[in-house]
C-alpha cells in the first residue's frame, strides 16, 4: 500500500529540496530560490493528495503508519516488569487534516516571499525546509515523543532564520525567541515524561483513554501535567503575561519567517492546547474554562489596546495577533461545539490572514525600507493595488462577514455567549478596539498626503501577486463557503465534545 | 606463588590492559632511543594502532561470563567491558586529535603519547578492580599520568598553573579517598571489594553505622573530584584551560568515564548491603538525599557559571561540570536503568564534547586565541567546520535529535519513573540555561563577521574524528536503539555483584 507512506513522504519531503541544494553553487541566487520553492510545492501537492482522499465522515486517525523505534525496555527493565517503548506513529485527524494543508499553504507562499532575502539563500532556503518538516511534524505526530521532535526542529532553523536574516535588532530577538520557547518547550517535556511513566506509552491515543481510565487519585498528577502543558503551549501561543518574545520576533524575523511564524508556529499553540488539553484533561479545563476565558479576554484587549497606541506597523500587526490568539482562548474556554469550532477557525483564518499581511508589509518595506506608519502615508497613490489588498487583509482581519475573521470571531463569541455572557461582553469590546487599530494604521499607511520620496514606488509585481491572492481566495472562500472548513472538522471536533461530555 | 600458579591464570581477560602497557613500554623505549629532532608522529600512530588491538581484545571479550584473577582482586565483567570501549574510544579519538597538536609548544612530544596510554591503562584498572588497593593504584596511575600531562607546555605560565593546582587538589582528594577507604578497612578487615560488602551486615559495624557513613562520605569526596562535580569542581577551569587542548579533552571525557565507572562500582558493590543510619534504611537510600544535592549544585553551578566565560576552554570546563551533574542524577535515583542511563550518556557525550574540543583545537591552532570570538564568522571561513560543530552544541545543550537529548531523555525518565521530580526539573531548567552559552557560540560562527576569510585547514586524522564524531552524535539521536539494545544484549545487571 502505497497510501500508508503517504504522511512520511508528506513530511520529510522537504528533505529532496535540501539534498538538492546541497549541490548548488552557492552563488546562483535564482535556481537557489526557485528549487527552494519547488521543495515546497511537494509537500503542497502531497497535502491536497492528501486532503482529497481524507475520509470526512471517518471517526479515528488516517494515512497511520507505525514503526518500532526506540525500545527502553530490554533487558533489566524487562526483567523489573517495566515496559517502556516509544514507536514513530503518524496518524491525521480533521484538525491534523486542516492544519497540515495550512503549513503547506503558507510555507509555499512564504518561499515565494523569500525573493526578497538579500544574502546567502542557499543557507536560507535550507534552514527553511528543514523548518517545514518540523511544522508538517508536529502536526502529524501520533504519539508525544515524535510531537516534541518535532516540536524541537522547528526551533533551531528560526533561530538561525530569525538571527541571521532578520533586521538590526536580529541577534536579541534571537535569543529571546530561544530562550522563551526552550523552556516552554522543557515544561512539555516534562509534562510529557510524567505521562510516559505514569501510563507507559507516548502513544496520544492511549494516552487519551488511559486518562479517563484514572480515578480521583490522579487528581494532583492530572492537574500538573494539565499546569505545565497550559504553561508550555502558553508560551507558543502566546498567552499575556508570556508574549513578549513574539513581539521581537515579529518585528526583527524577515516578512516572509514572519508569515510562517504568526501563521503557523503560533497556531501549534493553540493544537496544542485543544490537542492535549481538552483531550487529556476534559474534566480539568471543564473547571478551569472560567480562568480560560479571562486569560482570552485579557490577551484580547491588552493586544488591541497595545496595537491602537503602535506607531510601527510591524508592532501594531505583532499585537494584533496577541489579539486574535485571545479569540481561540476565548473559543476553548466555551467548550461547546460553536465555541471550539470558532477556535479552530480562528487558527485557520489568522493563518492566512497574518501571512497575507505580514507579506504585504514585507512589499512596503522592500520598497520603502521603513514600516513605521508616520513615514509611510498616501501609498495608495504609487501603490494602489498593494494598498487595495492591505485594506482587504486588514478588513478580514477585523472580522468582515463573508471573509474568514467574521466566521471565527462569530462562532467563537456565540460560544462563550452562551456559557459566560458577562465575559464575552467585555471581551466583544475587543472587537471594537480591533476595528478601530486595524483601520486606522490602514488608513494612515494608504490615504493622506503622499511624501515625495514614496511618489514613484513600483506597485506590487506579478510574481508577489501569486501569494496575495491565494491567500484572500482562500480567505473569501472560508467566508462565505465555511463547510469547506467544517466538514472535515465535524468528527474530530465531535469526538473532543464527547470528551468534555458535551 | 610459584610459576605454575601464574601461569594457571587465565591471563587473556587481562588482554586489551597488556596491550595497552607493552605498547606505551615500548613508545618510551623508542622514544629514549629516538633521534631528540626526530619527528614523534610516528610514535603517535603506533600508539593508536596499539589502542586498536586493544578495543579488539575488548571486542572479543563480550559476553563473555564474570572472570577474576590475581586473588580476585582483578575481574572482568559486562560493567568493566561497557566502559571499557568508551575509554578506548575516546582515547583513540583523543590520540587522533594530539598527531599534530602544536609542535612547537610541546617539547617532548613522545612522552605525550605514552602518558596518554598510561592514564588509559590507569582508567582501565578502575573500571575493572574488584579490589580497594588495584582500584587505588589504577585512580594513581590515571591521576598522575594527567599531572604531567597538563604541565606538558612547559613554557606555558598558565600550563604550568594548570600541572600545579592539578597536583595539590588531585593529591588532597586522593589523600581524602584514601583516609576513607582506611576506615572501610579498619571496620570490615577486607580490601575486597565482595567480602567487605559480605560483613557489613556484621553486628559490628551494624553498630558503628555512623563511621560507615563517614567513610562514604570521605570516599565520594575523593572520587567526586575526579568527576569535577560540585563542589570539588574548581580545579578543572584553571585545568581545562592550561592543559594542551588534546589533554583537556581527554580530561573531560576518558578521566571522566573512568571516574563514574569506579562511583558506580566501588559504591554500590561496597555500600548496597551497608546499614544507615536507622535499621530500616540502607546506607544508600540514607545518603541519596546529600548526592541529590550535590547533584543539582553541580548542575546549577555549572550551567550558570558557564555563562560568564569567555574562554572557551574555560566555558567547556563549566559545561563538562555541568555534564557531570546530570550523569550522577541516575546514581541519585538508583534506579533499575541507573547503568544504561550513565553508560548511554556518556557514550553520548563522548562523541559530542571530543567532537566540540576537537574544532576548538583546530580553531584555536589557527587563530591563536582562545576567546569564544576566536569563532567570529567561522560559517564564512569553514561551512562545514561550522556546521559540525553546531551538532556537537546541538547536543550538548540537549536539543533532539541528537545523542545528548537522547541521553538527557533517558536520565530524565530514570528520574522521573523514581519519583525525583524535584532533581528532574533542576536538570530540566538548568539545560535550558545551557542553551545560553551554547548557542552564544553559535552566535559567533554564524551572526558575527569574520576577521579572516581563509579557511581553516583540516588534517585527515581530525577530519576522523569529527566525522565519526558527528555520526555519533546524530546516529545516536535518531537510533538510540543500536546502543541500547546493544548495552541490553551484552550487559547483566547482576553480573555486577556476581563474585
Amino acid at each position: 500500500m502505497t497510501e500508508s507512506y503517504l504522511l512520511s513522504l508528506l513530511i520529510f519531503s522537504p528533505l529532496l529540496g535540501i539534498l538538492i541544494l546541497l549541490f548548488i553553487p552557492k552563488n546562483q541566487e535564482k535556481m537557489i530560490k526557485l528549487i527552494g520553492f519547488l521543495a515546497t510545492v511537494l509537500p503542497l501537492a502531497l497535502a491536497f493528495m492528501a486532503y482529497s482522499a481524507f475520509d470526512k465522515t471517518a471517526s479515528g486517525y488516517q494515512f497511520v503508519e507505525s514503526k518500532e523505534w526506540i525500545n527502553f525496555s530490554n533487558g533489566t527493565m524487562q526483567a523489573f516488569g517495566i515496559d517502556m517503548a516509544i514507536n514513530y506513529e503518524l496518524g491525521l485527524n480533521g484538525l491534523g487534516m486542516v492544519l497540515i494543508l495550512l503549513t503547506a499553504v503558507v510555507a509555499s507562499l512564504a518561499a515565494i516571499a523569500s525573493i526578497h532575502i538579500k544574502r546567502e539563500w542557499k543557507g536560507y532556503f535550507m534552514l527553511f525546509l528543514l523548518l517545514e518538516i518540523g511544522m508538517l511534524g508536529v502536526f502529524a505526530a501520533q504519539n508525544l515523543f515524535l510531537f516534541f521532535l518535532f516540536f524541537e526542529i522547528t526551533l533551531i532553523p528560526m533561530y538561525f532564520l530569525i538571527g541571521k536574516w532578520g533586521y538590526i535588532d536580529r541577534e536579541k530577538a534571537a535569543n529571546s525567541f530561544l530562550i522563551y520557547n526552550g523552556l516552554g518547550s522543557a515544561v512539555m517535556l516534562i509534562a510529557f515524561v510524567a505521562l510516559f511513566v505514569r501510563t507507559g506509552t507516548m502513544n496520544i491515543e492511549e494516552i487519551t483513554m488511559m486518562m479517563q481510565a484514572l480515578g480521583p487519585e490522579a487528581n494532583n498528577f492530572k492537574w500538573g501535567v494539565l499546569v505545565a502543558l497550559l504553561i508550555a503551549f502558553g508560551v507558543k501561543l502566546p498567552i499575556f503575561p508570556l508574549h513578549s518574545w513574539m513581539l521581537r520576533v515579529h518585528v526583527q524575523a524577515p516578512p516572509a519567517i514572519v508569515m510562517i511564524h504568526s501563521g503557523i508556529l503560533l497556531k501549534i499553540g493553540a493544537y496544542g492546547l485543544i490537542r492535549f488539553g481538552l483531550g487529556f484533561f476534559p474534566e480539568q479545563i471543564t473547571q478551569i474554562a472560567m480562568l480560560i476565558a479571562i486569560l482570552g479576554v485579557i490577551n484580547l484587549l491588552y493586544g488591541a489596546y497595545l496595537a491602537l497606541i503602535q506607531t510601527d506597523l510591524k508592532m501594531v500587526m505583532a499585537y494584533s495577533s496577541i489579539s486574535h490568539m485571545g479569540i481561540v482562548l476565548i473559543g476553548i474556554a466555551a467548550l461547546n461545539e460553536a465555541g471550539i469550532q470558532g477556535a479552530v477557525f480562528q487558527v485557520v483564518s489568522h493563518g492566512l490572514i497574518s501571512a497575507l499581511l505580514f507579506f504585504l508589509i514585507g512589499v512596503y518595506y522592500e520598497r520603502t525600507k521603513t514600516s513605521e506608519i508616520p513615514k509611510l502615508g498616501g501609498l495608495a497613490r504609487s501603490m494602489p493595488i498593494a494598498s487595495g489588498f492591505l485594506l482587504v487583509g486588514a478588513l478580514a482581519s477585523l472580522g468582515l462577514p463573508g471573509m474568514s475573521g467574521f466566521i471565527s470571531e462569530f462562532l467563537a463569541f456565540l460560544g462563550l455567549f452562551r456559557e459566560m455572557p458577562i465575559v464575552a461582553a467585555v471581551g466583544a469590546l475587543g472587537i471594537i478596539l480591533t476595528a478601530i487599530y486595524l483601520l486606522k494604521a490602514v488608513l494612515n499607511v494608504t490615504y493622506g498626503p503622499t511624501p515625495d520620496k514614496w511618489h514613484k514606488l513600483e506597485d506590487i509585481r506579478p510574481l508577489e501577486l501569486v501569494p496575495v491572492l491565494v491567500l484572500v481566495g482562500f480567505i473569501v472562500l472560508i467566508g462565505v463557503y465555511p463547510s469547506i472548513l467544517a466538514e472535515p472538522l465535524q468528527v474530530t471536533l465531535q469526538l473532543i465534545l464527547q470528551g468534555i461530555g458535551g | 606463588m610459584d610459576l605454575e600458579t601464574l601461569l594457571s591464570y587465565p591471563w587473556s581477560i587481562m588482554a586489551p590492559e597488556f596491550t595497552i602497557l607493552i605498547v606505551a613500554t615500548l613508545l618510551s623505549l623508542f622514544d629514549l632511543f629516538m633521534k631528540d629532532k626526530a619527528d614523534r608522529k610516528y610514535l603517535a600512530w603506533f600508539a593508536i594502532a596499539g589502542v586498536i588491538v586493544a578495543l579488539v581484545f575488548t571486542w572479543r571479550q563480550l559476553g563473555s561470563p564474570v572472570q577474576m584473577i590475581l586473588y580476585d582482586t582483578y575481574r572482568l565483567d559486562s560493567f568493566a567491558i561497557a566502559f571499557k570501549l568508551i575509554l578506548l574510544v575516546g582515547t583513540l579519538f583523543v590520540l587522533l586529535m594530539a598527531i599534530d597538536y602544536d609542535k612547537k609548544g610541546i617539547t617532548y612530544r613522545g612522552e605525550f603519547f605514552y602518558l596518554l596510554l598510561t592514564a588509559l591503562l590507569g582508567g582501565m584498572i578502575m573500571t575493572s578492580s574488584a579490589d580497594m588497593i588495584t582500584l587505588f593504584v589504577g585512580l594513581e596511575l590515571l591521576s598522575l599520568s594527567s599531572y604531567i600531562m597538563a604541565g606538558l607546555r612547559k613554557n606555558n605560565l598558565q600550563s604550568n598553573e594548570a600541572a600545579f593546582k592539578y597536583v595539590i587538589n588531585g593529591g588532597v582528594a586522593s589523600a581524602i579517598t584514601l583516609f576513607g577507604m582506611s576506615y572501610v578497612y579498619g571496620l570490615t578487615g577486607h580490601t575486597n571489594l565482595f567480602e567487605i560488602s559480605a560483613v557489613m551486615q556484621d553486628p559490628v559495624i551494624m553498630q558503628n553505622s555512623f563511621l560507615i557513613l563517614f567513610s562514604f562520605f570521605l570516599i565520594f569526596v575523593g572520587l567526586a573530584f575526579k568527576i569535577a562535580s560540585a563542589p570539588f569542581h574548581m580545579w578543572s577551569p584553571d585545568v581545562y584551560q592550561g592543559s594542551p587542548t588534546p589533554v583537556t579533552a581527554f580530561l573531560s571525557v576518558v578521566s571522566k568515564t573512568a571516574g563514574f565507572a569506579l562511583i558506580l562500582r566501588f559504591l554500590l558493590v561496597v555500600f548496597i548491603a551497608a546499614p544507615g543510619t536507622s535499621p530500616e534504611e540502607p546506607l544508600l537510600v540514607n545518603t541519596q538525599i546529600y548526592i541529590a544535592v550535590l547533584a543539582g549544585l553541580t548542575m546549577i553551578i555549572g550551567n550558570v557559571v558557564a555563562l560568564r566565560q569567555d574562554n572557551i576552554k574555560r566555558l567547556f570546563a563549566y559545561s563538562s561540570v555541568a555534564q557531570a551533574g546530570y550523569i550522577l542524577v541516575p546514581f541519585v535515583t538508583l534506579s533499575v536503568m541507573m547503568f544504561e542511563n550513565t553508560w548511554f550518556y556518556l557514550l553520548a557525550y563522548l562523541f559530542m564534547n571530543l567532537g566540540a574540543f576537537a574544532v576548538i583545537q583546530l580553531v584555536m591552532t589557527q587563530t591563536g586565541s582562545e576567546k569564544i570570538s576566536a569563532f567570529a564568522g567561522l560559517y564564512k571561513r569553514s561551512p562545514g567546520l561550522a556546521v559540525i560543530m553546531a551538532v556537537y552544541l546541538i547536543s550538548l545543550a540537549g536539543i533532539p535529535i541528537s545523542a545528548g537529548f537522547v541521553g538527557k531523555f533517558y536520565i530524565f525518565l530514570g528520574a522521573l519513573s523514581t519519583e525525583h521530580y524535584v532533581l528532574a526539573s533542576v536538570m530540566i531548567a538548568t539545560s535550558v540555561i545551557s542553551y545560553f552559552y551554547y548557542f552564544k557560540i553559535m552566535g559567533q560562527m554564524f551572526f558575527r563577521p569574520a576577521e579572516s576569510t581563509e579557511p581553516i585547514r583540516v588534517p585527515v586524522n581530525i577530519l576522523v574524528v569529527l566525522v565519526v564524531a558527528a555520526i555519533g552524535t546524530v546516529g545516536l539521536g535518531l537510533f538510540p536503539s543500536v546502543a541500547i539494545d546493544f548495552f541490553n544484549e551484552y550487559f547483566e545487571f547482576a553480573q555486577i555483584f556476581q563474585r
